[in-house]
């Protein structure tokens, strides 16, 4: 009796430890079966729609809005020091450095993760991998290795794209409704925002963010108990775990690349 | 219909070339060293546990070439797991499953995979790829594992799905069809590589009586016209007997029962006759093991 | 076949849209187009003290960019600091005694090298040195300055 908190605890340890384990299995499984992604493009044009073309509505609206209350939030600080010039810098290096890697895997999460943990568990639930299984045809190569590359693949691309639209919506609150010069805003910001330093480690960003968001996605779905119950969790561990690991990995992303 | 006039037919046909019951003490048979000869798939002292419960405790059975096998049980005597341990989907715990003379192993994917080829599965809920239409699905297996042309293989699929009735529903989607016809197109997918072995999962479970009298009939034609042999795993008894030609009867993790449906309809055991009369109380009892009620009810406990 | 086909389009237009996000952050958002480190020549210059100056500052001639601070490393025999920069390549006609000054842009702003051209025929050329440095203003130190020169002015 007295020791049954400490067996509980310990039973929940071990049993994270497993799923962890499983977890990676599944993902060494995925990286073994990148052949067939290559053999068979046309799976990976699907799942490049699936998850790229379908966020790409929710990804500029969204980088179009936090890009315009970083021109209005940045205006009011910036003004404060007689720096408004600075303006673009800010929303640039903000949106290209964080927001936007940070933002669309967030959102790549909740809106691609979840349908792909959905459909995986649905299709653990109806048999259809336990099918394929049957058919001799590897269900990790055929069906989860196409879509996690998917997901690798469009989530520096949407990354891009949230961070071009959001400086273009920082440009029009402050330089259109403002009145930050023109040639203030977009000289300080080039002067200041470097290629390699800002640009690709925001992109290096994104392409993690891209493996563990769509790495958790399938293997919720994959790992689920294969009821309706069961899967309804699974989307909900995707969001919850995949945005916790999204913001913590920025932490030591971001300790990592730009903390000297 | 003309499926069920041919299987009328058959079905007589059938019952006159049925073969022979075999000797029954199997366990002194020596294994074989090559091939299966007779036998396609022969089980050996299995034994699997899940939860430290005994499912299987040293299973022996055979199936035969082609012959239609049934295997019976009341539902949770661990049928379907015996599916899977011949798919390879799980691993015994001990004991030996061999298809063909050759062991299958649910280690050796490369190995599972060339076993699996000869294998075709008809899943209880039919497991169709839910976002391909009929055809599509029966193309699955054809497409995966090998490289045909589009016009052999449009004629393939057609010839599959003749084969169960259903080649004017190739444009269907898997929503849109009825559970019977899921069935029948899963069927399709199953034969679509010509396997030497179908398996049956519950196949006439929640089938309305049309549908049910097609299935029966299109397992045992699909079984003498194609050389095939099959393996169905069911609860329902009037229609298993139908078609089968040696039942194993299952229950508590061993075989109890073996024979042809003649030879189980006159064994006198309890067992036997609970099972194939469908008797609600006999060796296996109504009630799930428990305390004796009177002990139950006036002890506390948390349920 | 045409739903395939509009599905590939579509991935298509996608990606073009990624790539076309990316070309423009690179290009028009960073410091990219502004001559990397490839392009261009590098001088040296010395200096007592460099204040804040950092690598990526901008270098400017007559208030226009020419190039950029490459790195900024310290002398360790004569305590200079040595700093680096990276001058546009279609900026070639330098006067060998040019004038290099740390500047301040305002009064907090980020401090940058202005070049004052002098009048030699001769031209610097990759890898030159700029002879005539004035240091970064440290504000603490024009106070000092400032303070001590009224101090000695009173006695």
């Amino acid at each position: 009796m007295l020791f049954d908190p400490l067996a509980r605890l310990g039973r929940a340890g071990l049993g994270v430890l497993e799923r962890l384990g499983r977890a990676h299995r599944l993902l060494l499984a995925i990286l073994l079966g990148s052949a067939e992604v290559l053999l068979r493009p046309r799976l990976l044009i699907a799942q490049l729609y699936n998850i790229g073309v379908l966020s790409v509505l929710i990804i500029s609206v969204s980088g179009l809005f936090v890009g315009m209350v970083l021109g209005l939030q940045g205006h009011y600080v910036l003004a404060r020091f007689g720096a408004v010039e600075s303006l673009g810098l800010m929303v640039a290096a903000s949106l290209v450095r964080e927001l936007g890697p940070v933002v669309t895997a967030l959102l790549v999460a909740g809106r691609a993760g979840s349908a792909l943990s959905a459909e995986i568990g649905l299709m653990k639930a109806t048999e259809q991998l336990a099918g394929l299984e049957l058919m001799a045809v590897d269900p990790v190569r055929r069906i989860l290795a196409p879509r996690f590359y998917g997901g690798v693949l469009a989530m520096p691309l949407l990354a891009a794209i949230f961070s071009a639209v959001g400086v273009l919506g920082g440009f029009f609150v402050g330089v259109g409704l403002l009145g930050v010069d023109a040639g203030a805003f977009w000289s300080q910001m080039q002067n200041q925002v470097d290629f390699r330093e800002d640009i690709v480690n925001g992109v290096i960003k994104s392409l993690v963010f891209g493996v563990v968001v769509t790495w958790i996605a399938l293997f919720q779905g994959h790992d689920c108990v294969p009821t309706s119950e069961g899967v309804s969790r699974a989307t909900t561990r995707t969001v919850v775990l995949g945005a916790l690991a999204v913001l913590g990995l920025d932490f030591i992303l971001t300790a990592l690349m730009f903390g000297d | 219909m003309s499926i069920t006039k041919g299987y009328q037919v058959r079905l007589a046909q059938v019952r006159r070339r049925r073969v022979a019951p075999m000797s029954e003490p199997i366990i002194e048979q020596p294994a074989p060293v090559t091939g299966g000869g007779d036998v396609l798939v022969r089980i050996r002292g299995l034994v699997f546990r899940r939860g430290g419960r005994a499912i299987f405790d040293g299973v022996e059975l055979d199936i035969r070439r082609g012959a239609v096998t049934a295997i019976m049980g009341p539902s949770g005597t661990g049928k379907t797991t015996l599916l899977k341990l011949i798919t390879g989907q799980l691993p015994p715990d001990a004991g030996t499953i061999e298809f063909d003379g050759e062991p299958v192993r649910a280690r050796d994917r490369a190995a599972l995979y060339r076993l699996r080829r000869r294998m075709g599965m008809l899943f209880q809920s039919g497991a169709l790829l839910t976002d391909l239409s009929v055809f599509d699905n029966v193309a699955y297996p054809l497409r995966e594992h090998g490289r045909l042309p589009a016009s052999l293989l449009r004629k393939l699929v057609l010839l599959k799905l003749e084969a169960v009735g259903l080649r004017g529903a190739r444009d269907l989607m898997p929503a849109e069809l009825s559970g019977g016809m899921a069935r029948r197109v899963a069927l399709a997918r199953a034969i679509a590589l010509d396997p030497d072995m179908v398996l049956y999962d519950e196949p006439f479970t929640g089938q309305d009586p049309i549908s049910m009298g097609v299935l029966v009939a299109l397992i045992r034609q699909l079984n003498d016209a194609s050389n095939l042999t099959s393996l169905v795993v069911s609860h329902d008894v009037r229609e298993t007997a139908q078609i089968a030609d040696y039942i194993y009867l299952i229950a508590r993790g061993q075989v109890i029962a073996q024979g042809s449906p003649e030879a189980l309809a006159r064994d006198a055991s309890p067992w036997v006759r609970q099972f194939m009369d469908a008797k609600p109380d006999g060796p296996v009892h109504f009630h799930h093991p428990a305390p004796a009620l009177e002990a139950d009810l006036f002890t506390r406990g948390r349920h | 076949m045409s739903r395939e086909r509009n599905l590939e389009i579509l991935v298509g237009a996608f990606m073009v849209a990624g790539f076309v996000a990316l070309f423009f952050l690179s290009m028009q958002v960073s410091n990219l187009s502004l001559g990397n480190a490839a392009e261009g020549y590098q001088l040296t210059a010395r200096f007592a003290n460099v204040g804040s100056l950092k690598a990526r500052a901008p270098v400017t001639l007559a208030g226009v960019r020419v190039g950029r601070v490459e790195r900024v490393t310290l002398d360790r025999t004569t305590y200079e600091a040595v700093v680096a920069l990276r001058i546009d390549a279609e900026v070639d006609n330098i006067p060998e005694d040019t004038f290099a000054n740390i500047f301040t842009a305002g009064l907090l702003g980020e401090q940058y090298i202005g070049l004052e051209p002098g009048g030699s025929p001769e031209m610097l050329r990759d890898g030159d040195e700029i002879m005539q440095t004035q240091s970064a203003l440290v504000l603490e130190q024009m106070i000092g300055q400032f303070l001590f020169s009224k101090a000695g002015g009173d006695s």
